[in-house]
């Protein structure tokens, strides 16, 4: 027996949740055999059961199965980091978020009881990795081969980042929010992660400083104690560990900014355009696109002629979802499901089609989402190098018996 | 906010190290102990293997210069060279499909 069988056969045995139908045990088709051969279901001290694509960095997906709730558990939360430096929970002890750069009027340094005396916010949002689904692209790209869970939703809650800023007195030539978090490069030469947003996202009324995640503590591994939280926008803006905040008059110039999460100009129009670091060619990836999983039954399941539920969350940048159609053939022929009451414009919607008697046979399921903007998920991949945005709908086999 | 407060501090007691799973061996041949070595100053060998079987010998190679280039790995040319062998030998395909 192979070490992924055991830990996999382990954890189902041990982990058994009566509140959850089926936990995935497979590792996701469609992934590159290297993929599929080093990923692995693993505990891990505050989390538990997650797929482990590498260590370190540590780089881990949450199970399609947790996603037929809106929230996503804090345990099951998943972990992206591009640098090995994770700090460990001893040496945020002494954590403070610094404030400064040339437009600001007053560099302060904050500390955690400071941020509890700010005006505290709460907001039920997605966070996902740009790159989320960049596994099954097709042909495969270079980069972390995430399958459908470098994503989840979580009720965040802290000051809003306006109100932070406001400590420092911000000036009137203010660009561009750049912040830093506490994980390091291991090498003195790897440019550390360092990322921007424009001054019009960082005001959003939206944009807060999480210092709680689902009402409890963040992770260590979520960003522990403070994370920034950028709703409607791919992961790479909401920076772990958050320990420096610079306001600037120009844009930030790194490798994170400049090389790194681009896509080509024009390719996915957006609402807040980031002028500041627009070239003629790409632009930085910021807004999601819309998009839906099916959660409920999982590939491979067998299910039961009598009929059975199709279960599954919507989501997008924030205009909310309006419509999720469901095929049963493959994409040939949709139809609509039903659709939960909306609990935000950022968080998940969930969907539910009951299917009525079904002949047995192998069917190809599928879901389309589309949003109140009138966005629809894309029926090709948008070709970018970086494998960013796939929103293709994904078909799930299984057999009704 | 005591509350919180006090939740944060329980938090600090249970953090541990990451599961102590080994990482996955990079298959045998020439080069793969340079390999390692030289890659897993950084990051573990589940990177490359995780990344096969889909790139071909001059994507691998622009992998290993993007390391170096961007990334600031200490990697001279001749060690390079053996790395990029290793790879196209090991973890490449030979055209794009």
């Amino acid at each position: 027996m192979r070490r992924r069988d055991m830990i996999a056969g382990a954890g189902a045995a041990s982990l058994a949740s009566p509140s959850v139908a089926a936990e995935s045990t497979r590792i996701p088709a469609g992934l590159p055999d290297g993929t599929r051969d080093v990923a692995q279901f693993v505990n891990l001290p505050d989390k538990r059961r997650l797929l482990r694509l590498t260590d370190r960095p540590p780089n881990y997906a949450t199970p399609i199965d947790v996603f037929t709730d809106v929230v996503t558990p804090n345990d099951r939360f998943f972990v992206r980091y591009h640098l090995a430096g994770v700090p460990s929970a001893e040496d945020m002890d002494d954590w403070s978020l610094s404030i400064g750069g040339d437009a600001v009027d007053h560099p302060v340094r904050l500390k955690l009881s400071d941020l509890l005396d700010l005006p505290s916010n709460e907001i039920l949002t997605v966070c996902q990795c740009a790159g989320n689904r960049r596994g099954f692209v097709d042909p495969h790209v270079a980069g972390v081969q995430w399958p459908d869970g470098g994503m989840g939703c979580a009720v965040w809650r802290g000051p809003l980042l306006s109100d932070v800023l406001k400590t420092a007195r911000v000036k009137q030539e203010a660009l561009e929010v750049w912040v830093n978090g506490a994980d390091k490069p291991v090498l003195g030469g790897t440019p550390p992660f360092r990322k921007s947003i424009p001054m019009e996202k960082a005001l959003d009324a939206d944009t807060i400083v999480a210092i709680a995640m689902n009402n409890a503590p963040l992770p260590l591994l979520n960003g522990y104690p403070a994370r920034l939280v950028v709703p409607g926008w791919v992961g790479t803006y909401w920076m772990k560990h958050l320990t420096h905040i610079e306001v600037s008059s120009t844009p930030l110039k790194n490798f994170w900014m400049q090389a790194a999460y681009r896509v080509p100009a024009g390719m996915f129009p957006v609402q807040i355009p980031f002028q500041s670091q627009a070239t003629e060619k790409t632009v930085p990836i910021t807004e999601l696109v819309v998009n839906s999983l099916i959660a409920d039954p999982l590939e491979g399941d067998e299910v039961d002629r009598s009929g059975f539920k199709i279960r599954g969350v919507a989501w997008d940048h924030g205009s909310g979802i309006n419509r999720v159609e469901v095929s049963l053939d493959a994409g040939r022929t949709w139809q609509d499901a039903l659709l939960d009451r909306p609990l935000g414009p950022y968080a998940y919607r969930r969907f539910i089609l009951e299917t009525g008697f079904m002949r047995p046979g192998t069917y190809r399921l599928m879901s389309r989402a589309t949003s109140h903007a009138g966005e629809r998920q894309a029926e090709r991949l948008k070709p970018n190098p970086g494998g960013y945005h796939n929103n293709v709908p994904r078909p799930i086999s299984v057999v009704v018996t | 906010v005591t509350r919180l407060l006090i939740t944060v501090l329980g938090a600090l007691v249970c953090q541990g190290a990451l599961a102590d799973d080994i990482p996955a061996p990079l298959k045998p041949g020439a080069g793969d102990d340079v390999t390692s070595a030289n890659c897993n100053v950084c990051h573990t060998s589940d990177y490359i293997v995780m990344n096969s079987m889909f790139l071909t010998p001059d994507q691998w190679k622009a992998e290993v210069t993007k390391m170096r280039t961007v990334f600031g790995a200490p990697i001279d040319d001749a060690t390079a060279g053996q790395i990029i062998a290793y790879l196209a030998a090991q973890y490449a395909v030979t055209a794009k499909p």
